[in-house]
């Protein structure tokens, strides 16, 4: 790749670090009954997710999933728990409690079996040549040209989004 | 190690497959109303994961589905200020996001 003789080993163990950052706040972020680690785990998913994104050459998302989710959707998480103060309830009820948590394990491990075996034996060619480089001046060109009614649609559902939630969030504040 | 791990798609397939598969898991699991949110997120990241691991590797055009995981970002920010004005009406209403006590027909 270049001189530097370590280099590949450098590059991959960082690249593990990333994924495992990604898979161990994730579990984190499933499996912790405090709900206030469970968003921790959420950011620290969405940091090794940033990571994941840088190498698949584009530092800009990455960038970008910083800035939105550990930086807007956690916070905003985090203050939802405290105003609402939801801690997971201690298991109840035993029967029924396992029974779900086994059905939802079936489920998740199938899901994941099947994903994965999909992933593995897929076909995936790749392109002959491509049509851009995906640097930000490529994706910059084509968000005004191309994607310019979606860009504006965006915009326009965000605020409704904001508007919405200002309305049904103002509901029942006298009352309390 | 000669091999560059990152340049293997099947390594971000099963990454995404994982995610989806623990995202489902704690949205089947978690009995509060913020949990099954936090859950729903993480199902988020692996269909941006999942896309862009195709566009770096399959696609034409690396820059399209860069915009489309951006517009899934923008997206999931609206919807998590929708889901959570919902929630703090449900606690104002009901004084728990416990989404066994969310009930006002009782059998």
């Amino acid at each position: 790749m270049n001189s530097f003789p370590a280099s590949g080993i450098v590059l991959n163990a960082i690249f593990l670090l990333a994924l495992a950052t990604l898979v161990g706040g994730a579990l984190l972020a499933v499996f912790s009954s405090r709900l206030i680690r469970s968003v921790c785990g959420l950011a620290i998913s969405c940091v090794g997710l940033a990571g994941l994104y840088y190498f698949l050459h584009s530092p800009f998302l990455a960038l970008m999933e910083i800035l939105i989710y550990v930086g807007a959707v956690c916070v905003t998480i985090v203050f939802a728990i405290m105003l609402a103060e939801p801690d997971e309830p201690a298991a109840d009820n035993g029967g029924r409690s396992v029974f779900w948590s086994g059905l939802s394990l079936v489920v998740a491990a199938a899901i994941f079996a099947g994903l994965a075996w999909l992933g593995i034996h897929g076909d995936w060619a790749s392109p002959k040549k491509l049509a851009s480089d995906g640097s930000l001046e490529a994706i910059g060109r084509s968000l005004l040209t191309t994607y310019s009614l979606a860009f504006e649609l965006i915009s326009l559902a965000l605020l409704v989004a904001i508007l919405g939630a200002l309305a049904i969030a103002r509901t029942g504040r006298t009352k309390a | 190690m000669n091999e560059l791990l990152f340049n293997r798609l099947d390594i971000y397939l099963i990454a995404a497959a994982f995610l989806l598969a623990i995202g489902i898991f704690g949205l089947i699991r978690r009995r509060t109303l913020i949990g099954m949110l936090i859950s729903g997120e993480l199902i988020f990241a692996a269909a941006s994961l999942n896309l862009m691991a195709f566009n770096r590797f399959t696609v034409h055009d690396p820059a399209v589905g860069q915009i489309f995981v951006l517009f899934i970002m923008g997206l999931a920010a609206a919807e998590v200020a929708i889901a959570l004005s919902i929630i703090v009406a449900v606690y104002r209403n009901y004084r728990s996001v416990k989404t066994a006590e969310l009930s006002e027909l009782n059998g």
